[in-house]
């Protein structure tokens, strides 16, 4: 295999048989669909439970002293007093205050268990590297990652695993699925309840037929994954948010802890000080196409007067809302929920409206 | 009633002076489930190979060429509301146009229902 051909998950062949339409992303040969459709997937996950294969993002074990506080020289976060057992979302800073990847930082006790983008693993893990002083830095490739996503996924996993059902948002813990130690964390990228599982590569297809087993969870692919993130307003990293776009912009201050806010410490602080205190030049809101039209990433955004305000950065069609959805950055001035605006699609200018995120109400057990 | 197949995955019938346009069933495939379509009005006239229209999928947008010279008669306004039914009927009730050719001897370069299977294997 040359360097340039995909990469394939300890799932694949579970994918190809499930009947998987197969594409390439950030390198890796994933199932965009199955046979019910995107559609169908995104519902019956909003409805009841869905399985995604997530092996593609980069799992990494920190170990050392002292690992949170060390964090919190990349991230904003307040890692230093993350407890045992608990995840809490965050992100890289550059210098300039850019996001450099989001990731969800665990603390397992003995040590701290993070996941990096798949597209983002070369940068990130060379980035800690370099930069937690004393810290052992871990890819693991031996185990593979996959999502269980929707109202009903307290049953799938919890009838395999009572200690899940114990599980809050945002927490994570270690126990066995038939008999194979797992790592069950209570989080993920749909807005729905659900838990990401860190499965043992020779035994993932195993659990997952074990949880496709339960009569509510079906298979669900990256279109889905897509559509039901953002219908509940999470960013997706290379759209959403990038090297160039701050936290504030991003409408991401909610995932910096005020002693963070306060004292700063990490790459770009001052500038994010700076927009917490001033605002931004432009912030990420939620933008709801009157019409039927999709509204893609690139779409320009216009104020009624015709002016340019900002542009699409992540657009389709929301299954459980029924219609399109989208999220843009608009510049300051702009971007109070009920402001009218135009879009251009296809050089015709369409009408919508800036809307509070989420477009859907996620749905966590806290 | 003949029916000719494009290399862009449409179908077109001809029946009098009018002739019928729309997707394929394997587009309408590969385009997975349809949530949009944008089409062009009576009375517009087009050349072959200009863009006559969009199907947007939930996951990406998709252009529709024209197959021939002509001018739209007819645009099945049904689709606005359903454009799903491009996922149920596409080669039925879910047609696009109904349009008047300007050259119906364009019809020969397209390709007949065996030609149209070798091209999508």
């Amino acid at each position: 295999m040359s360097d340039n051909s995909p990469k394939r998950t300890p799932l694949y062949d579970l994918h190809v048989e499930l009947g998987g339409k197969m594409v390439d992303f950030a390198g890796w040969e994933m199932p965009v669909q199955y046979p019910m459709g995107i559609m169908g997937e995104h519902k019956h996950c909003r409805e009841k439970a869905a399985l995604f294969d997530v092996s593609h993002m980069g799992q990494v074990i920190l170990r050392g002293d002292n690992v949170g506080e060390k964090l919190e020289a990349l991230c904003p976060q307040a890692y230093a007093t993350l407890k045992p057992g608990k995840a809490r979302y965050g992100f890289f800073t550059n210098e300039d205050g850019g996001i450099m990847d989001d990731l969800i930082v665990a603390n397992a006790g003995d040590y701290f268990f993070v996941v990096v983008n798949a597209a983002l693993r070369h940068q990130d893990i060379p980035h800690m590297q370099a930069n937690l002083d004393g810290v052992e830095v871990t890819e693991i490739f031996d185990r593979a990652l996959v999502a269980v996503q929707g109202p009903k996924a307290e049953d799938v996993v919890g009838d395999l695993c009572p200690a899940a059902r114990e599980l809050n948002f945002m927490e994570t813990t270690l126990d066995e699925i038939n008999g194979i130690e797992c790592r069950i964390s209570r989080l993920g990228y749909t807005g729905e309840d659900g838990y990401e599982i860190s499965i043992p590569e020779d035994k993932a297809i195993e659990v997952s037929r074990a949880f496709l087993a339960h009569e509510d969870c079906e298979p669900a692919g990256l279109g889905a994954r897509d559509s039901l993130r953002l219908e509940s307003g999470l960013c997706l990293y290379g759209n959403d948010i990038d090297q160039s776009t701050s936290p504030i912009e991003a409408s991401l201050a909610w995932a910096i802890q005020k002693r963070r806010k306060e004292e700063g410490g990490f790459p770009g602080a001052a500038r994010v000080q700076k927009e917490l205190a001033e605002g931004a030049a432009r912030r990420l809101v939620g933008i709801k196409p009157d019409g039927r039209a999709p509204a893609r990433q690139g779409v320009e955004v216009q104020c009624l007067e015709g002016n340019t305000i900002g542009q699409i950065t992540s657009g389709s069609f929301g299954p459980t809302v029924g219609g399109p959805v989208a999220m843009g950055y608009v510049s300051a001035g702009h971007g109070t929920a009920g402001e009218k605006v135009n879009l251009i699609i296809r050089g015709k200018a369409q009408p919508a409206e800036i809307v509070a995120l989420p477009f859907v109400k996620q749905n966590y057990k806290r | 009633m003949t029916t000719y197949y494009s290399e862009d995955h449409e179908w077109i019938t001809f029946e009098g002076d009018i002739a019928t346009i729309g997707i394929t069933a394997h587009a309408a495939e590969q385009l997975g489930e349809i949530v949009f379509v944008e089409q062009k009005e009576t009375g517009d006239e087009f050349e072959k190979g200009e863009e006559i229209g969009v199907i947007e999928s939930v996951k990406a947008a998709s252009e529709i060429y024209a197959p021939v010279d002509g001018e739209v008669v007819e645009a099945n306004e049904t689709l606005g509301d359903n454009p799903g039914a491009l996922n149920e009927s596409p080669e039925g009730d879910a047609w696009i146009y109904k349009v008047k050719l300007s050259d119906a001897s364009q019809l020969d370069d397209l390709m007949d229902l065996d030609a149209y299977k070798a091209l999508i294997g």
